[in-house]
This record gives structure tokens, C-alpha cells and sequence, in this order.
């Protein structure tokens, strides 16, 4: 059984890819997509920056059963079911793994974790976690996903559960997928000229006149600033 | 070894705060001038170096910290914590911090650009509390630099008539951002005051070169329209400009070399990129490579006539090393839950903080601290949506989770934490210091420091009087506190020293040769015609951001340097 998974995997990794797209897949499910990631990037790096992520991307960590595992996982974290996307739209899996390879403090958690995980879906349901049927793996994953649960047989499970939300929400929210998904609107240039009036009425709060006296005219930012002999402000 | 043809008026070592403000002075005054700069070139307005307004899918990280950039994929500062092949070491019970910038710029390209004037007490503080020396000069001395500072440079910031915060000629400040009007009402009800921050960004234009602030909230990757304050964009460019300048990047300094009437004749050096060895000559050397890298270096510029290192016949050099002290806390603001999303990006960390307000109350310390307030829907980038929804803790409801529910946390709890950093002054130590290890060298071969500083129960005193204000404010602002309080088994979670990068004292400046390296101008008193234009001149840091005072002393370490070469002394 195990070998005709890896053959399976084998095959469909194999297979003629979609452009931009990844696919890897399970033996008892469909083909698990996800969006792939560049592997190239060009962002004010120095040489030894780029030496090393040319490294990283050379370097091979996860198995391919592990790769599924975390695909599997990202998707039942944040699933693609709506509008703004999941975790697999936004190339989850490729972030965990550069991430999980760049960062050295993470590799033996994930993979670890994968292995807990496997093991005690296959004492529970008789197989890898993968390889168990949906109602199965979240059943599983409704044992694990709260951390304020007690048994502690399933502490191992919690702390992997919970590291790998923690990546798949960090992964998602520094995505456009994640940026529409919060509503995040910086990272422009913009004139700031504080916080809109509604907002501040909302929450009962105004602006000092004395302080909003001393703040900066945004009409006069352009005019070069002069100031008389005793410090103030002449433009 | 190859050997420039020119003699140079005046070698700047370092490209930092004092060396960009001596390289442009000396050069607006007609010196010909060579910047040695142990880092590469560094423009961010170049998109080869540019990380502004990059977004966090630009990273394969998405912004993540890496040996390479400590303070994140996007920070400006090439160098960090660590450096390849430059190593330091440390006495047994010390845990010192040094970064180390290598760019053209130094460390000012990433600072938080928080400009503050020294007051009229920092530079006396032994007559006010009977520890550590007065510096030789006083406030008078330096404010017409600071004056010349502002108008140069351009800071933000109010003229508030405080007695220990003096007022300068600002830019005015950007409006608060709504946590930091929480904070001011927080502040206000405990009796503590708030004001504007004072940053040296371009709120308002001062010159045509110079861009104005579009508020990204991005100073710390180096702003690509040159409107905040980076030594290279400021004062190096209009520098080289002037034609007078030639810049050595890549270039490491050795030492000083000195002819045996123990004045100096130039720099050795060595280029990093093909490792030759290279010699500059000048009529003058201003060493400004930060306080600990111009300590090794004058340390390890041995001759027979400077037997103990140049400057250091005081045995001065490296001593009273001082860093600020620092310690942090967070709360969670459920008022600022599921709040209206729109762009409050800003200006690059605060719009408001609280300068030090118990000056001369009966405490257990001795010097004062300052408060600096951040929070607010800042861009993601890798961390964020870590325990993503862990403040339902505090309302009652189930922490964890998966499925599309988390989304709705996510955006539930964006922008609902306020933060208070605190930065203080500590008390500087004659046992606190740098000194070269003899058993090891980085792989130029260049001895290395060698680092021994204890924080003393000063500094632990006042960073237990930190968190019991920060706890207070935090709550005063309708906080939750986060996280557990720091004890004294921790020190009250008081940084290591080094970690808040304000390092300074290592030559510092006296009247009395035996107690001081440089004399008030930061002239060695060991060879006249060697300075120091960096914070290795400060007798006592105050509880404010150096940089301002360093540009301050440059400039007046530079004038004075014209002065002498007018009047044939140098």
C-alpha cells in the first residue's frame, strides 16, 4: 500500500503541470492543487542574500508525503471556499516549505509533527493522515485545533496543529489574496492627515485643538520650511 | 600594498551619523576629503537596493529576519548581529550585543529617526547625582549645532518650553494615529505627559532636492524619495557632489599609521574585495566608525610612540562603554476591536511619545527614561496572524480553531494592540569597556574586540520602574496586558547591553588627559591631528536617541578642524 502511494505520487508529480500550478496527490482522494510560487525574486538583495536563497531553493527537505501532508493541512486550515481564496490559491505549501528550510528552528517541528500525525491516524483509522477519509482527518483535526484541551496524549498534535495555522495564516496574509482578505490599504504613497472624523466620533475620541494646532498643513507640504529667529515656523 | 598619490586634508573613517556630517562639512568647507566606508555603495532610491514599498510576496520569507537582515527581509541595514568573519568576543558573564552596519551609511540608513536634543542637565548629570563625570562642555556649546542640525536635516517635532527637552526649529508633526489617542487619553488620566514625537522626517519640504514623507511606515528599509535622515542621502551625496570627496567603499581601516613624532600620517587599510592591502594619506584622520569599531581601531594602531594603542595613554580607550537601557510591554485594546480598516500607515514608528517626566522625584535610580508608543494596522508581513486569535482569551471565548472563522478573527483583532517601549539612560562605568582579545583576529587579520559590561542596579532599578509604568499606562489606555511581567530573575526584562544599538563612551571627552581620550572638540589629546567625530566622545548618553547629538559634535569636531587648519595648527 505504501509503495503504490508513492508510485501514485511519483506519477502525478511527474505528470505535465498546469502553468502555475502545482499538483501533488493522495491515493484515496482527488489530485490536491495549489497556486505555485516564483523562485525567483529580485528585491534589493545583496550577493550573499541571493547565494543563500538560491541555496534554499536548491535544497530539498520535505518528502513528497510530507509536501501533501502540509498541502492537506494548509487546505482544511483555510480552505478555498471563498471568495478571497485559501490557503492553497495563495501557494501555502510552497511557502511552508522555503519557510520551514529557511528558518532552521522549524524543520524538526513540522516534520516531527507530520509524523505524529501520521501515526496517530493510523492507530485511530488505520492510515496516514492523508490516506483517511475526510470526516476522519477533521475528526482528527477537531482533537487537535484547540489548545486548551488537557489529554496528554495529544499535546504533540496541539503544538503542530497550532504551528501550522500559525504558518498557514502568516503565509495567506502576505499574499494579495491576504491583503483583500483583511482590507489592508497601505504600502502607497499617501498624504496622511489623521484618523477620519466618523472613525474617531466611533470611538468617542477627538483631537485636542491645541495639538491639532501644532500638526502639519498637508495643503503647505511642498512650500520649503523658514522659521524666525525664535524657533517657529514662518511657511 | 598600493598607496593613493594624494594626500588627503582629512580621512573620514565611516559613513555613519558623524562621518557623513564630517565628510559634508569638511567638504563644504573646500577640504579634499576621503570617506572610507568598510561597506558597499547604498542608494535605496536605486531598485537594485530598494526594499520600500516592496510588498511581502516580494520575499520568499515575506519579510522574515535572517541571520543576513536581523530585523527583518525588508530592513534596510546590511550587516546585523553577527557578521562573517568579523567576529568579537565576550568576558565571562557578559552578554553584549553589537551590530554592526557595513553600507555606505552605516546604521542611519534603518534608524527610527528619533531626533532628540540632549538637555541642559544630560551633559552635567555627576552635579546632579554625584555618578559617573559632567561632560566639558555644556548645552550652550552645543545647542547652535543642533540649531544648524534641524534646519540642515529637518526633524519633526514641538516646541513644548521643556526644561530638559529643548526646543529646536521643527517641521510640524503628523496627527496621531487613533491607538495613539488612546494612549494620549491613557497618559493624560495617569498624570503622565504625551507629546509629539520628534523624528527627523520630512513632514514638510526644506530644500529641492530632498523629497517630502508620503507615509509608508517604511524609515527602517532607507526612504527611496531621501525624506527621511540617512547619512549617505542627506549629507554624503551633496558631499561627493561638491567634487572634493573621493569615497573608499569595501575599504576596511587597519590602523592609523603615525610617524614617530606620534602624529598621524594616514590609514592602512584593506580592500574586501581583493584583499590588498592599501594605504591613504592625510593631513588629518576623523574616526567616526561607531564608539566600539573607532576604539579597535585606535587600539590596534600600536606604534612606539602610542605603545598602548593611539589616544590611549589615559588607558581610556574603550572605557565607560555605555548602550541605553531598554524594556518593553503590549496590551490588547478591545475597543479597537473590529475596527474601520483604512490606511493609517504614517510616518516610519510613532506620532507621539511621553519624554521623561520625574526629574528630580525621590527614586531608586538615578536617570530617567523616555516612552515610545507603537501599535496600529501596520502592513502583514511574516509573524502576523500568529496566534491569530489568542485575545478571545480575554473575552471569554475558545482560542484555536480552523476553517474559514479564523478569517473573521484575523480581521476582528487587526490593529487592537498598543505597545510602550521604553529607552533610559544608564549610569556610565569605568569597568564597563572593549578591549582587543590577543587570541583572535576577524580574517583580515585586524585584532578583535573583546567585550566586558554588567548592567549595574541602576539600570535594573529603573527597568522595574519601567514595567510598573507601562503596566500602568497600558491600563490607563482601556489595555489588556500581555504576556507575564518580567521579575527580577529576569532583570524586569531589561535588554542586554548593546541590543538597543546606542552604544557610546569608548573615547570619551575630558580637560584632563589622564581620565579622557579627545578633548572637547574630539581632538585626541595624544595626536592633535586625530578626532573623533562619533558617539565614542559622549561622557553620558542621556535618556535620549544618540544620533542627534552626533551630528551635533561632527559638525562642531569639523568646525573646529577648519578653525585649526586656518590657523596653520593642523
Amino acid at each position: 500500500m505504501k509503495m503504490n502511494r508513492r508510485e501514485t505520487l511519483k506519477s502525478l508529480l511527474l505528470a505535465p503541470l498546469a502553468a502555475g500550478a502545482a499538483t501533488a496527490g493522495c491515493a484515496t482522494g482527488a489530485p490536491v492543487n495549489w497556486t505555485e510560487l516564483p523562485r525567483e525574486y529580485s528585491y534589493g538583495r545583496t550577493e550573499a542574500e541571493r547565494q543563500r536563497d538560491r541555496e534554499l531553493f536548491a535544497e530539498s527537505y520535505f518528502s513528497e508525503h510530507e509536501l501533501v501532508t502540509i498541502a492537506v493541512l494548509c487546505d482544511i486550515i483555510l480552505p478555498s471556499d471563498h471568495p478571497n481564496g485559501g490557503a492553497l490559491d495563495a501557494g501555502l505549501p510552497d511557502f511552508v516549505e522555503f519557510i520551514v528550510k529557511d528558518r532552521e528552528t522549524l524543520k524538526l517541528p513540522v516534520r516531527g509533527g507530520i509524523a505524529w500525525l501520521d501515526s496517530y491516524a493510523v492507530a485511530e483509522f488505520g492510515a496516514d493522515f492523508v490516506n483517511i477519509d475526510e470526516p476522519q482527518r477533521l475528526s482528527i483535526c477537531d482533537r487537535i485545533a484547540w489548545p486548551d484541551v488537557e489529554d496528554p496524549v495529544l499535546q504533540p498534535g496541539i503544538r503542530f496543529f497550532s504551528l501550522m495555522r500559525d504558518l498557514t495564516l502568516t503565509g495567506y496574509y502576505t499574499t494579495g489574496q491576504g491583503f483583500r482578505d483583511l482590507g489592508y490599504q497601505g504600502n502607497v504613497a499617501n498624504v496622511w492627515d489623521g484618523v477620519p472624523a466618523e472613525v474617531l466620533a466611533r470611538h468617542g475620541l477627538q483631537y485636542e485643538p491645541e495639538w491639532l494646532a501644532k500638526c502639519v498643513d498637508q495643503s503647505r507640504r511642498n512650500i520649503i520650511a523658514t522659521w524666525d529667529d525664535d524657533m517657529n515656523l514662518t511657511s | 600594498m598600493s598607496t593613493d598619490d594624494t594626500t588627503y586634508d582629512a580621512i573620514v573613517v565611516g559613513s555613519g551619523a558623524g562621518g557623513g556630517m564630517a565628510t559634508w562639512r569638511l567638504a563644504q568647507a573646500g577640504l579634499r576629503v576621503a570617506l572610507v566606508e568598510a561597506g558597499p555603495w547604498y542608494d535605496p532610491a536605486h531598485d537594485s537596493q530598494r526594499t520600500q514599498f516592496r510588498y511581502p510576496w516580494e520575499s520568499p520569507r515575506r519579510g522574515a529576519s535572517t541571520r543576513l537582515r536581523p530585523f527583518g527581509d525588508f530592513n534596510a541595514c546590511i550587516g546585523g548581529w553577527e557578521l562573517d568573519g568579523e567576529p568579537f568576543t565576550t568576558a565571562e558573564g557578559t552578554d553584549f550585543m553589537w551590530w554592526r552596519a557595513r553600507m555606505l551609511g552605516g546604521r542611519t540608513n534603518h534608524w527610527g529617526r528619533i531626533s532628540l536634543r540632549f538637555g541642559p542637565l544630560d551633559f552635567k548629570r555627576r552635579d546632579i547625582d554625584g555618578l559617573g563625570d559632567n561632560w566639558p562642555i555644556g548645552y550652550e556649546d552645543v545647542k547652535p549645532y543642533y540649531d544648524k542640525v534641524d534646519k540642515l536635516v529637518g526633524v519633526f517635532g514641538t516646541n513644548e518650553g521643556l526644561p530638559n527637552d529643548p526646543d529646536g526649529f521643527f517641521l510640524p508633526p503628523p496627527k496621531p494615529r487613533l491607538h495613539e489617542m488612546y494612549y494620549i487619553r491613557g497618559a493624560r488620566s495617569a498624570g503622565v505627559p504625551v507629546f509629539p514625537a520628534r523624528k527627523s522626517i520630512l513632514t514638510k519640504r526644506i530644500n529641492d532636492e530632498r523629497g517630502v514623507c508620503v507615509y509608508c511606515r517604511q524609515c527602517d528599509r532607507a526612504c527611496s524619495l531621501h525624506a527621511d535622515f540617512s547619512s549617505s542621502t542627506v549629507l554624503i551625496y551633496p558631499a561627493v557632489a561638491s567634487g572634493r570627496v573621493d569615497v573608499y567603499t569595501n575599504t576596511m581601516v587597519r590602523k592609523v599609521d603615525t610617524s614617530p613624532d606620534g602624529s598621524a600620517t594616514g590609514v592602512s587599510c584593506i580592500d574586501r574585495g581583493n584583499r590588498r592591502e592599501l594605504r591613504i594619506n592625510g593631513r588629518s584622520v576623523v574616526l567616526a566608525a561607531s564608539a566600539c569599531s573607532t576604539a579597535r581601531i585606535l587600539l590596534n594602531s600600536i606604534s612606539a610612540r602610542h605603545g598602548s594603542g593611539l589616544g590611549n595613554s589615559s588607558g581610556h580607550v574603550g572605557r565607560y562603554l555605555h548602550d541605553s537601557t531598554g524594556a518593553s510591554r503590549a496590551a490588547f485594546l478591545p475597543e479597537l476591536m473590529d475596527r474601520d480598516v483604512y490606511n493609517e500607515d504614517g510616518v516610519g514608528g510613532m506620532h507621539v511619545y511621553t519624554p521623561w517626566w520625574l526629574e528630580g522625584a525621590n527614586l531608586n535610580f538615578a536617570r530617567g527614561y523616555h516612552l515610545e508608543i507603537g501599535g496600529g494596522m501596520g502592513m502583514p508581513s511574516y509573524g502576523f496572524g500568529f496566534a491569530a486569535n489568542q485575545y478571545k482569551e480575554f473575552l471569554g471565548e475558545r482560542v484555536g480553531g480552523y476553517g474559514n472563522g479564523l478569517r473573521d478573527d484575523v480581521r476582528r483583532f487587526y490593529g487592537s494592540r498598543l505597545s510602550i517601549a521604553c529607552r533610559g539612560e544608564s549610569v556610565p562605568q569605568y569597568g564597563n569597556y572593549c578591549e582587543l582579545d590577543p587570541d583572535v583576529v576577524d580574517e583580515w587579520g585586524i585584532p578583535v574586540l573583546r567585550f566586558d559590561y554588567r548592567w549595574t542596579e541602576q539600570e535594573i532599578n529603573q527597568a522595574r520602574h519601567m514595567q510598573d509604568t507601562m503596566e500602568e499606562l497600558l491600563e490607563a489606555s482601556g489595555g489588556i496586558l500581555l504576556g507575564d511581567k518580567p521579575g527580577p530573575e529576569r532583570q524586569y526584562g531589561l535588554t542586554q547591553p548593546g541590543e538597543i544599538i546606542h552604544e557610546v563612551g569608548t573615547t570619551r571627552m575630558g580637560d584632563d588627559p589622564a581620565t579622557s581620550v579627545t578633548n572637547r572638540y574630539g581632538q585626541l589629546h595624544d595626536a592633535g591631528n586625530v578626532f573623533v567625530a562619533d558617539a565614542g566622545t559622549f561622557v553620558s548618553q542621556a535618556d535620549k536617541n544618540p544620533t542627534w547629538t552626533i551630528l551635533a559634535l561632527a559638525w562642531r569636531t569639523s568646525d573646529y578642524i577648519v578653525e585649526q587648519m586656518q590657523q596653520r595648527n593642523l
